[in-house]
């Protein structure tokens, strides 16, 4: 389950990512990286900005500063300049870099996918058409064509493949019933299944495990593996649930006020001092 | 068992089909005598096509705009200059003369309406660009403020050569037969109920449910929201176009914001989502005002002359139906859903115990 031992396919590579909104520094200087087939988390108490660093990620955001690259290719990169340079808090490195702007649509086609906090279905519509949706980027068709049904093959092809997917999720049976209306755990599962759908290479999980029980929480474990292993992805996450944090992670940074106070692997985050502070300091509950 | 379900329904459609043709045809052939029933359905028909563009938008892909008086306007404006017969047009264009260039533009009315729909889709690609980033009421009132720009654009004086301004335009020849106009009308319908079924149709409605979510699937928002302004609104110029056929004569006047109300009031009524609830609110909402008529007319009932029913009357009583189909449909009359034979044997059963199933769906809608 550790990284490769030869020279490791850099997937995602962050750099000095700021995210400023006015005064407030939700991420600081961020710098991480996570390479082909792990399973790397990121970790914080409330507020310390990890889903910020995903928006930015995913081009929800735009950084203040900073650059992300995606498999070796520059997806976002940013630099304060005219009115932000006289609010912007951090420090400005000398190297100008270039700014490139991916809206989040382009971000997915090139490989990342990823699922929401408070998850985001399409509520009233279908667990298939659901699994439909993320098909429709890839497929070679137009308005015309689609309408006119000219594209009865690649129409096949997008419910074949949704099929499949939703029988090795075990999604099948509910095909028909409206997302909104499915049990919490399962929303979480349709949830994974639409972002596999999107054929990424990446797949950024928000909270997986939030709001579950000691159970699920240990079927979420297998399953995120089992995910990874069948779908050759790498997977970042971010989780309150440390047991399942501490069983599936190949390394995990740790993020507290929009700082990373500690990297490692797990075994190495257990026993930093400054984690264990970071968490006692804001809760007396290490899981919330 | 499934397939043969299948089978039966389409039987029943073809059935009603073939009702409804032959209706037409016995309109047809006694159309002098019922030429105010078939004005009645003509209109409901154009109507129909205009509320399901409208739905496309507001009920598909959860854009609410407002402007669909304007591009019926450019759409019956631009039927109307390309049919006008040439050797009556120096009557219609009496008061400044015809500009030169379209003085001798004529083409049959079914390449008309077509480039009445591509000039509209074109005019909305272009007011989509700022319009398009705008949010739910927002979006509302600026598509509002552009049909009415539209409008006073037409009625210009300048453009009196072109539009003959606010002096309408007459003599567009009408629709060779009813099976003309009513095919025409279900052809658009049915390119829009395959569009909404088609793999674009779902990229829509991803978009109405949630944009962070559809951008995470790689739909690019301004792209889908442009697509689907743009496809609504060359639907929305067919319609005026249609109406300025069936009309015969329009003048800005008729594309007042006041027709908007209207459509709105047909997709609202008939269920936002639903295509042949806007279909059946269409007929619904066109027949009703005309059979009001009956509160027009002065009533004496024993020699006692009833003090309420005067002209102006049957729009007050019309008015109250519809706040009480609003008060106990509240989504419209069909909601989401769309007409099926199954659902229509569901409810002739469900008659008898309607009220036991109300209470059930107002909990369901809870929930």
């Amino acid at each position: 389950m550790s990284a490769e031992a030869k020279t490791p396919i850099n997937v995602l590579h962050m750099e000095d990512v700021t995210m400023q909104f006015g005064g407030v520094v939700a991420v600081n200087g961020l710098s991480l990286d996570v390479n082909e087939g792990e399973i790397v988390a990121l970790i914080g108490p409330n507020g310390a900005g990890k889903t910020t660093a995903f928006n930015c990620v995913t081009g929800i955001y735009e950084p203040t500063f900073g650059k992300v690259d995606f498999m070796g290719e520059t997806i976002l990169s940013n630099t304060p300049k005219g009115k932000a340079e006289k609010t912007y808090l951090g420090e400005v490195t000398p190297r100008p870099i270039p700014v490139i702007r991916n809206t989040p649509d382009k971000i997915t086609q090139k490989g990342v996918a990823r699922t929401f906090q408070n998850i985001r279905l399409f509520g009233q519509l279908t667990v298939f058409d659901n699994v439909l949706i993320a098909k429709h980027m890839r497929a070679k068709q137009n308005v015309l064509s689609a309408t006119l049904r000219f594209n009865h093959k690649e129409e096949e092809r997008m419910r074949s493949e949704a099929m499949a997917l939703l029988e090795e999720q075990n999604l099948l049976h509910l095909k028909d019933e409206i997302a909104a209306s499915l049990p919490y755990g399962l929303q979480r599962r349709l949830e994974i299944a639409r972002a596999l759908a999107t054929e990424p290479k990446l797949l950024l999980l928000d909270e997986p495990a939030a709001g579950m029980n000691p159970q699920e929480t240990q079927e979420l474990t297998d399953f995120i593996k089992q995910i990874r292993d069948t779908y050759h992805l790498t997977v970042f996450m971010i989780e309150h649930h440390m047991d399942l944090v501490m069983q599936i992670s190949d390394r995990i940074y740790v993020l507290d006020f929009g700082k990373l106070i500690a990297q490692g692997t797990p075994e190495e985050i257990q026993n930093n001092e400054r984690v264990i502070e970071a968490y006692l300091g804001v809760s007396d509950d290490a899981e919330d | 068992m499934k397939k043969k379900a299948i089978s039966k329904n389409k039987l029943y459609s073809l059935i009603a089909l073939l009702f409804v043709i032959g209706i037409l045809g016995m309109l047809q052939a006694n159309s002098a005598q019922y030429s105010y029933q078939i004005s009645i359905l003509e209109r409901s028909a154009i109507y129909a096509v205009v509320a399901v563009s409208m739905n496309l938008l507001t009920g598909f892909t959860g854009l609410f705009s407002l402007g669909q008086a304007g591009f019926m306007a450019i759409g019956a404006y631009t039927v109307a200059i390309l049919t006008i017969p040439a050797d009556t047009r120096a009557s219609v264009y009496y008061v400044d003369g015809i500009a030169p260039a379209i003085a001798n533009l004529q083409c049959p009315f079914w390449l008309a309406l077509i480039l009445a729909g591509l000039f509209s889709a074109a005019i909305a690609a272009i007011i989509g660009i700022p319009v398009l980033r705008l949010k739910s009421d927002y979006l509302a009132i600026a598509t509002l403020g552009f049909s009415e720009i539209i409008r006073a654009v037409i009625s210009a004086p300048q453009l009196n050569k072109i539009t003959n301004g606010s002096y309408g335009l007459k003599n567009i020849p009408a629709f060779p037969n009813l099976f003309v106009a009513f095919g025409l009308c279900g052809l658009c319908i049915l390119l829009m109920v395959l569009l909404i079924n088609s793999s674009y149709g779902r990229a829509f409605k991803a978009l109405r449910e949630d944009e962070v979510a559809a951008q995470a699937m790689g739909l690019n928002l301004f792209r889908y929201k442009e697509l689907a302004f743009v496809i609504s609104s060359f639907f929305t110029g067919v319609g005026g176009g249609l109406l300025a056929i069936y009309m015969r004569s329009i003048d800005s006047k008729t594309f007042s914001i006041n027709l908007t109300y209207d459509i709105l009031l047909i997709v609202v009524l008939g269920g936002i989502g639903s295509v042949t609830g806007s279909v059946i609110g269409a007929f619904l909402v066109t027949a009703g005002r005309e059979w009001l008529r009956f509160f027009d007319n002065p009533l004496t009932i024993g020699g006692i002359d009833i003090p309420l029913f005067r002209s102006g009357f049957r729009m007050v009583i019309f008015s109250i139906l519809l706040m009480a189909v609003v008060l106990f449909y509240r989504r419209g009359i069909m909601g989401s859903n769309e007409f099926s034979w199954e659902g229509l044997g569901r409810l002739i059963r469900s008659i008898p115990n309607k009220l036991k199933r109300k209470s059930k769906t107002q909990k369901g809608d809870n929930a």
